[in-house]
């Protein structure tokens, strides 16, 4: 299936998951969905440079955060349409993904990890620091109770799971459109060996940056409706352990080599999330992350989609 | 003729031990050239620094004419110089035939243009049968034997389309037929053109491959020339043969 086929298939299931959510009828569906929506946006951007290069990516947070801020910023400069500042912070978050790429793209491994998570420690210091955007004590954001669209009125959470949701399968289109090109197979020899990789005439680093780009970008662009979501941002909300560790845990559960990973990974780790929340406590998610991550670097180590396609590959044998 | 590999004078430190000290080297179109010497000598980093995965300190490297200094390694494979390594690199998540596909994608793509999906599907095939390894293609790395996985390192390497073929030590841990048939693979492709410089211990098959021999020892040239008349050099049987 071509990217244009596939783009329209991923609408006719976001609108058909989105009209089930009315059927149903509870508005929380839609506050739990956009949750979900969220992770599944931040694992797949997360993997195109964690799961397909293989750089490990501590300072999600740090993207997310920036779209975050940078919404708060125009609510407070110059309010403008969300679709506009999911752009906007698209294009800061690409910058800066591109910044630190430049930075600490020589580095490999847990080096390169430390670095990202540096770079989310300096982040939020300067923006603690900013008291524009409300610094340490935080910003409000007062959105309305409905919002028109194509003379429909809808409520405002709705409005926000429908934009997620569209930056969520620009996410996993994106993703799965690079698993498919020259820049996939590029992304791939990353991964696997970047000696080799240069050997065989792949520009490493042109490549590394492209990624972190686009990687930084889509994870901006998942944070900048957040701040209309939950209508009070904080640092200690937006640089949350919680969107590092997901954003890791949801691709390694899932499967990293594939653009179905992350997606299988966020469904899943982010249902349970949400049913742990609601049954037990939110305290709980993140030992359920802990945990399921712990069994599958133990017991699949490269996560459901591998899991499947090893039996897969084991019963053709037969 | 001009040279296509010219090496000149190029020098390489780590800390203070010095790897290369001033080596002059040249290799013609079309020849076999056989680099030998002990373990530590400088082989590695010599081909590093002509590959571009090490920079040299001092001197110059040229290619094809031109100045290869301060280019990466990509950059060279795009200029028609190829690489194996030591030890076989593959790429272990992609199949046989999408190990050969990359340097088309990056190399010949840069060099000659978008090549049809089709022809890159060929080319893939053609290259996995000319190292016997075409019923194989869906398969991956982690299902070779050592002796396929030389052997595709070869084809990969072939895949960018070189002038100049630089083969690390690629009979290394290998039977006496599997040297053969490496042997074999790189005489053929020599007689397809392309110039290569073999690094190698096994000095039956450096003998047999050989037009020329380069010596290096503690990071010097310390010989070259026909290849009989340098294992009967006294230095080099001092240095290198142990006789």
């Amino acid at each position: 299936m071509n990217t244009l086929k596939f783009s329209i298939v991923s609408i006719v299931v976001g609108a058909a998951v989105y009209f089930c959510g009315r059927l149903i009828g509870i508005g929380y569906v839609f506050f739990a969905g956009y949750t979900i929506l969220q992770f599944i946006a931040l694992s797949s951007a997360w993997n195109i440079l964690g799961g397909y290069c293989g750089y490990v990516n501590f300072g999600s947070a740090a993207f997310f955060a920036l779209g975050a801020y940078t919404t708060v910023f125009f609510y407070k400069f110059h309010p403008l349409p969300i679709p506009l500042l999911i752009m906007i912070a698209a294009v800061v978050s690409g910058i800066v993904g591109f910044g630190m790429g430049y930075l600490t793209l020589r580095l490999r491994g847990a080096f390169f990890a430390i670095a990202t998570l540096a770079m989310a420690v300096v982040l939020q210091t300067l923006v603690v620091n900013w008291d524009y955007v409300g610094g340490s004590r935080g910003a409000y954001i007062v959105r309305t109770e409905t919002v028109e669209i194509a003379g429909f009125s809808i409520e405002y959470i709705q409005y926000l799971f429908l934009l997620m949701m569209a930056v969520a399968i620009i996410a996993i289109v994106i993703s799965r459109a690079i698993g498919r090109t020259q820049l996939g197979f590029g992304f791939a020899t990353i991964r696997d060996d970047e000696l080799a990789a240069e050997a065989s005439g792949v520009p490493t680093l042109r490549l590394k940056l492209i990624a972190t780009t686009i990687s930084g970008a889509l994870m901006g662009m998942a944070g900048a409706p957040f701040p209309y979501y939950i209508g009070y941002l904080q640092p200690a909300s937006a640089f949350a352990l919680d969107y590092g560790v997901n954003s890791i845990a949801m691709p390694i559960i899932g499967g990293t080599t594939s653009w179905v990973g992350p997606l299988v990974g966020a469904i899943l780790l982010g249902s349970l999330q949400q049913l742990a929340t609601v049954t037990i406590s939110s305290a709980v998610n993140l030992l359920i992350v802990g945990l399921l991550l712990v069994f599958f670097v133990v017991v699949a180590p490269n996560g459901l989609v591998g899991l499947v396609q090893e039996h897969v590959r084991a019963w053709r044998k037969k | 003729m001009s040279a296509l590999l010219h090496v000149s004078n190029i020098s390489k430190r780590f800390g203070g031990f010095v790897a290369l000290d001033g080596i002059e080297l040249e290799v013609q179109p079309g020849e076999r050239l056989g680099l030998i010497g002990p373990n530590g000598s400088g082989k590695s980093t010599l081909v590093n620094c002509i590959s571009g995965t090490l920079q040299n300190e001092d001197g110059q490297v040229h290619f094809d004419g031109a100045p290869m200094n301060g280019l990466a390694a990509h950059e060279r494979t795009h200029r028609g110089l190829a690489r194996t390594f030591q030890l076989p690199r593959p790429f272990h998540s992609l199949s046989l035939a999408d190990n050969i596909r990359v340097p088309m994608l990056y190399t010949v793509h840069k060099r000659s243009g978008p090549l049809h999906a089709d022809t890159v599907d060929a080319r893939c095939v053609e290259l996995l049968r000319l190292v016997g390894l075409d019923s194989k293609a869906r398969q991956m790395p982690r299902d070779l034997t050592q002796v396929e996985m030389r052997k595709l390192e070869l084809a990969r390497a072939v895949a960018a389309e070189p002038k100049l073929l630089i083969a690390d030590e690629s009979m290394a841990g290998l039977s006496h037929s599997e040297i053969e048939d490496i042997l074999v693979l790189l005489i053929q492709l020599n007689e397809r053109g392309i110039t290569i410089i073999l690094i190698e211990h096994i000095m039956s098959a450096v003998m047999k491959f050989s037009q020329r021999l380069a010596v290096l020892v503690s990071g010097k040239k310390i010989a070259d020339g026909k290849p009989e008349d340098v294992v009967r050099n006294p230095e080099v049987v001092r240095a290198y043969l142990g006789q």
